[in-house]
């Protein structure tokens, strides 16, 4: 696909999910309290959309992973939140 | 239109489900072993669970003129009890036989824990002694990336396993080249939220190519659409896909997968 088919089919729909997490964005701001380490996460994410390289998705995905290697003792649960706990600026507001 | 759906829950599904997709072109439909939302409190409740999908859920499809098969396995959500896992393993070979059944699926991991890790490797264990296929779920979310590579390890690790006769499901981005550089299948999982929408399933398959790759809905008791892989299939003609590239996808595919199981039969 040439890029202006690719701008004709997914503009908008691009276009309304940046503005939908620029709200939630403010959402966040707006509330009271701390943040916890998914808003990190986020941010992280959308530090590895600035790349030049076409593998920002991999890269938005490797930034709410798990980096470590090694099994974990015991499952402490079933479900998954979507970011890992242990991402740096746990506990920030932006 | 013709498509294999090869993974839905289809007992936690509706009849309406089974119309809609025979419908839309479905061939087939392929049953992985799954979690039932709670744990079972014994190895009887997987006995009825293999029963349900040997015996009533093929009958419940074939009324909509539907060949479905299924795959068996204690899942990874329930892994972490080593115990029961053992005896649920011991149940699955008189299972086997059953003409709707593929091979050991879904396993693999949930949290990466080591007794899932346990539990997995016990599971290719007894794939490989029965000559089974092998499908695997991978985990969720932020465990994704680490879990595959986990499963990739212990895949590794055991020299009867042939990479071609085994199917990673749920790659996305991070995961698929991984995947496919070690010779398996992979599988998408196209999911409104949490896994992959149409449009990343169409790019992961223009960047990573269509040889080995399939897709699937996963539709369970949960947020997911049976129906998403024809509203894929709309993705990619959207994109210039021709039919015939189409139909490689979403019915040559699997089915050149699923035929090395010579249970895999479409009259």
């Amino acid at each position: 696909m040439t890029r202006q088919q690719v701008l004709d089919l997914y503009f908008m729909e691009a276009r309304s999910k940046v503005i939908d997490l620029a709200a939630f964005l403010d959402r966040v701001d707006r509330g009271t309290g701390d943040a916890d380490f998914r808003l990190a996460s986020i941010h992280a994410a959308l530090a590895a959309l600035q790349q030049s390289e076409p593998t920002r998705a991999r890269s938005a995905l490797e930034a709410l992973s798990d980096p470590t290697a090694e099994p974990i003792e015991k499952a402490p649960g079933k479900g998954a939140v979507g970011a890992w706990p242990g991402m740096a600026g746990s506990g920030s507001g932006t | 239109m013709r498509y294999i759906e090869p993974h839905g829950h289809m007992v936690s599904r509706t009849t309406d489900d089974y119309l809609d997709m025979v419908t839309a072109g479905c061939a087939a439909v392929c049953e992985p072993a799954f979690w039932a939302g709670f744990d079972r409190s014994s190895a009887d409740g997987f006995r009825d669970y293999f029963r349900q999908l040997t015996e009533y859920e093929p009958a419940r499809a074939a009324k909509y003129g539907l060949p479905h098969f299924c795959w068996l396995c204690i899942n990874p959500k329930e892994s972490e009890d080593v115990g029961l896992a053992r005896d649920v393993l011991s149940l699955v070979p008189e299972f086997l036989g059953r003409p709707n059944v593929l091979g050991i699926g879904e396993i693999g991991l949930n949290k990466n824990s080591r007794n899932e890790v346990k539990v997995l490797e016990m599971h290719v264990d007894l794939a490989a002694r029965e000559n089974q296929l092998i499908l695997v779920h991978t985990p969720h979310l932020e465990d994704k990336l680490k879990g595959t590579r986990l499963i990739l390890d212990v895949l590794r690790a055991d020299s009867r396993i042939r990479p071609e006769r085994v199917l990673i499901d749920h790659v996305e981005e991070h995961t698929a080249r991984m995947v496919l550089d070690r010779g398996h299948w992979g599988g998408m999982t196209l999911y409104p939220i949490s896994k992959c929408t149409p449009a990343r399933a169409v790019d992961i398959l223009d960047v990573f190519g269509s040889e080995r790759l399939w897709m699937n809905s996963a539709c369970d008791w949960g947020e997911s659409v049976p129906l998403a892989i024809p509203r894929t299939a709309l993705e990619m003609r959207r994109r210039g896909w021709t039919a015939e590239d189409i139909d490689r996808v979403i019915y040559a595919n699997p089915v050149r997968f699923l035929s090395q199981s010579p249970r895999f039969t479409l009259r």
